[in-house]
């Protein structure tokens, strides 16, 4: 069947262990995370885990019913084919000998990303954006030779109206 | 009031209406079972291994229902119940089991009999808690035994350090429990309801297929009404056995790997399977890209990731059996399939099981319609995991209702002897046999210890084969006929349970059978039964792995015989 990327985000209860169960299952199950990106939510006491997952649709469909059935988990939503805005902060830290310095700070600026260190051979950039997006500059920096990547993995959250 | 951590899990365990615990102490629990002997309320039987522990507390809940409870001390004690919670895992049996933990600072710190038992239990417990905090707890095993026992059931653990056990704090035991998150969809939704209706309705050659979740949501009388309103034949799950009257008319057996031939045949033909509680585990299904080839699929089940994990469903109803059945059977017309059901009754002629009037050889098969015979089938059966547990499915006649129980998903050998002590002691009114093989009858056999010493009057049935019989056949069958290592040297059973203070005799003969059978049950404490049977008896039909279920072995029958 076709494999394909899809995006999902749960809400989850803010408790020691809660990932730990959610990373078991996927390991247990032998589901694919591709990225997981965990961080606070607009509720007290939930936090908002946002997913990458690989798959045809009965895996991702298996995937987001086995999160739900978590008790921790609060909700789930597989939000590939919606509306939504998704996001990924990445640190790179690329050789930047005086020789190609500012070729690499025009690149930076029309990705329109930051230069967040600087040392004597080598600049940190700063990059937000899809996954094109971020690799597109990855892949523009490397013929100056890439140290370090840090990546946050991507974080989503669907458009517009106040729905529940 | 003030009170103690143990006074407090004590207390707990008095409102939940507890009123047994299988378990072993151990230096984390000292405090708790100091203070044991104040909640006279609590039976505890000592079994003499944690696993026999937590398969009693699997058999008690099966029998009767309720949340059974065991308890282990940490380190050993606690990785001792692992194999019991992962069957109550994979079977959706209601339990709470209770461990011992080293003391809060040494958490952490590999300290002595500390294992990390809530990681350890992650994937094969519905929830687990380590409570590290007093005033936390009587609301931890509120909640423990509200998940335990509602929506899809299972094993979730609580596992409790020895300082919060000696701890104090104010007790007061909630009313209710806080999980906002826990969520159970228990009523069906309505559209699907009224799809899966029309599908009945129009249905030329509809099939039942019932599993455990009949027998956990208590819903036979609306599974015997919705069968016999669009006279629906019925087959069921290993774990669906005893879940509609065995020998009703609309009742074609048991389906799967050793299903009887004529359930298997009714699958693969039926235009619409109605699978109700059951969760198309392969043993039953077989291959599932062949399974059920003709039939639309209408899939009832309260667990909502169970849906199309298997089996893709045409219609999926997520709820609890019994009220989704109530609204379906309201819904549903009248109806009769005379021609299909008439050719279920062809296959049934058809395709019998073993003849068992004929020959002398003592045939394991030829015991379990014995036991049957003798007891009229009001007994509650509780089997170990082999080649006998399959004749026990297949040859005895479930008229009782829940009287049938077996690990099915895991398939643990040691299971029975265990869980028929459970099983007993709550229904210490009924009768109790556990069928056993030789093999897994030594995996706990040190519970003849617990038996004795409470005076336990279950009855056992050792089909002693001499081989791990399931797994000889298996070599018989797919590996040339090379037993390795499955031929068991066992010693005598019977001065076994002699010196056990338990009374038993060995049966060689067939003609001696019905005899012993009578003794057992005459016999007002336990009693063992060590049988000699064909060493080289084989389990039929078979449908061999990687085949779909109309493609079984079926059972052997001499020319001569069909003469
Ligand atoms: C704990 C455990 N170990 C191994 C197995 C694999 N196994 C399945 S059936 C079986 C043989 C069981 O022998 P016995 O209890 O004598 O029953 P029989 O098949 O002879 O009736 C074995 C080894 C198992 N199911 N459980
Ligand atoms: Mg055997």
């Amino acid at each position: 069947m076709f494999k394909k990327k899809r995006t999902l985000i749960a809400l989850v209860e803010d408790k020691p262990g809660v990932l730990n169960r959610v990373v078991s299952l996927f390991r247990r199950r032998g589901y694919n995370i591709q990225s997981l990106a965990v961080g606070g939510s607009e509720r007290t006491g939930l936090s908002r885990m946002s997913f990458v997952v690989v798959g045809d649709s009965a895996v991702v469909e298996q995937v987001r019913k086995q999160l739900d059935k978590l008790i921790d988990v609060v909700k789930v939503s597989d939000i590939t084919d919606m509306d939504a805005v998704f996001r990924e902060l990445a640190l790179i830290k690329v050789k930047a000998p005086a020789s190609v310095r500012s070729e690499i700070m025009q690149i930076v600026d029309i990705f329109r990303a930051n230069i967040v260190d600087v040392s004597l051979n080598s600049l940190t950039v700063e990059v937000t954006g899809d996954d094109s997006k971020i690799g597109s500059l990855i892949g523009l920096l490397h013929r100056f030779g890439i140290k370090e990547i840090a990546r946050t993995g991507k974080i989503a959250i669907t458009r517009g109206g106040v729905k529940d | 009031m003030n009170k103690t951590g143990a006074q407090i899990l004590c207390d707990s365990l008095v409102k939940e209406g507890v009123e047994v615990i299988f378990g072993i102490l151990g230096g984390a629990l000292l405090p708790l079972y100091d203070i044991l002997p104040q909640y006279p309320q609590i039976r505890h039987i000592l079994t003499r291994h944690e696993q026999g522990a937590v398969h009693a507390a699997e058999g008690y809940a099966r029998a009767t229902g309720r949340v059974g409870v065991c308890i282990a001390t940490s380190g050993p004690g606690a990785t001792n119940l692992v194999t019991g919670i992962a069957d109550a895992y994979m079977d959706s049996v209601p339990l709470v089991a209770i461990t011992g933990q080293v003391a809060t600072p040494f958490i952490g710190k590999d300290a002595f009999q500390e294992t990390d038992i809530t990681g350890i239990t992650l994937p094969i417990t519905k929830y687990n808690y380590l409570v590290t905090d007093v005033t936390r707890l009587a609301e931890i095993v509120k909640e423990a035994f509200h998940i335990a026992q509602t929506g899809r059931p299972g094993p979730v653990l609580i596992d409790i350090p020895k300082d919060v056990l000696q701890a104090v704090t104010n007790f007061v035991y909630p009313e209710k429990v806080n999980l906002p998150s826990y969520k159970i969809t228990s009523r069906g939704h309505m559209a699907q309801i009224r799809r899966a209706v029309k599908l009945i309705d129009k249905a030329e050659r509809p099939l039942i297929i019932a599993g455990r979740g009949i027998l956990i949501s208590r819903a036979w009388d609306e599974l015997k009404l919705l069968a016999e309103k669009a006279q629906i034949p019925v087959v069921s799950t290993l774990l669906g056995l005893s879940s509609f009257p065995g020998r009703h008319i609309l009742n074609f057996g048991m389906l799967g790997m050793h299903g009887m031939a004529y359930a298997n045949l009714a699958v693969q033909n039926a235009d619409l399977v109605i699978a109700i509680g059951m969760r198309f585990d392969d043993r039953a299904t077989a291959n599932t890209d062949d399974f059920a080839p003709l039939a639309r699929i209408i899939h009832i089940d309260i667990d909502p990731a169970e849906i199309s994990k298997n089996v893709p469903a045409d219609v999926p109803i997520v709820g609890d059996v019994k009220a989704v059945l109530n609204v379906l059977n309201k819904e549903v017309g009248s109806n009769d399939h005379l021609e299909w059901v008439s050719q279920l009754g062809q296959w049934k002629y058809e395709y019998p099981l073993v003849d068992l009037s004929q020959g002398d050889k003592l045939l394991p098969q030829y015991i379990v319609e014995q036991i049957c015979e003798v007891t009229q089938g009001d007994t509650v059966v509780v089997t170990g995991v082999g080649q006998h547990q399959m004749w026990a499915a297949q040859h005895f006649t479930y008229t009782r209702l829940n009287s049938f129980i077996s690990a099915g998903g895991l398939g643990p050998m040691g299971f029975g002897l265990p869980a028929a002590m459970g099983a007993r002691i709550g229904l210490p009114e009924e009768t109790v046999w556990c069928i056993d093989g030789d093999g897994s009858f030594q995996m706990n056999i040190q519970e003849l210890g617990t038996i004795a010493q409470e005076r336990i009057a279950i009855k056992i049935a050792i089909m002693n084969n001499g081989f791990l019989g399931m797994v000889r056949q298996w070599q018989e069958m797919f590996y040339h006929g090379r037993y390795v290592h499955t031929k068991l040297w066992n010693p005598d059973f019977v001065k076994i349970a002699e010196a056990y203070d338990i009374p038993g005799i060995r049966v060689k003969h067939k003609e001696e059978v019905v005899s012993a059978i009578n003794r057992a049950m005459d016999c007002p404490g336990p009693f063992l039964l060590d049988f000699a049977v064909e060493p080289e008896e084989n389990v039929y039909p078979m449908v061999s792995p990687g085949e779909n279920l109309a493609k079984f072995i079926d059972t052997p029958r001499p020319e001569v015989l069909s003469k």
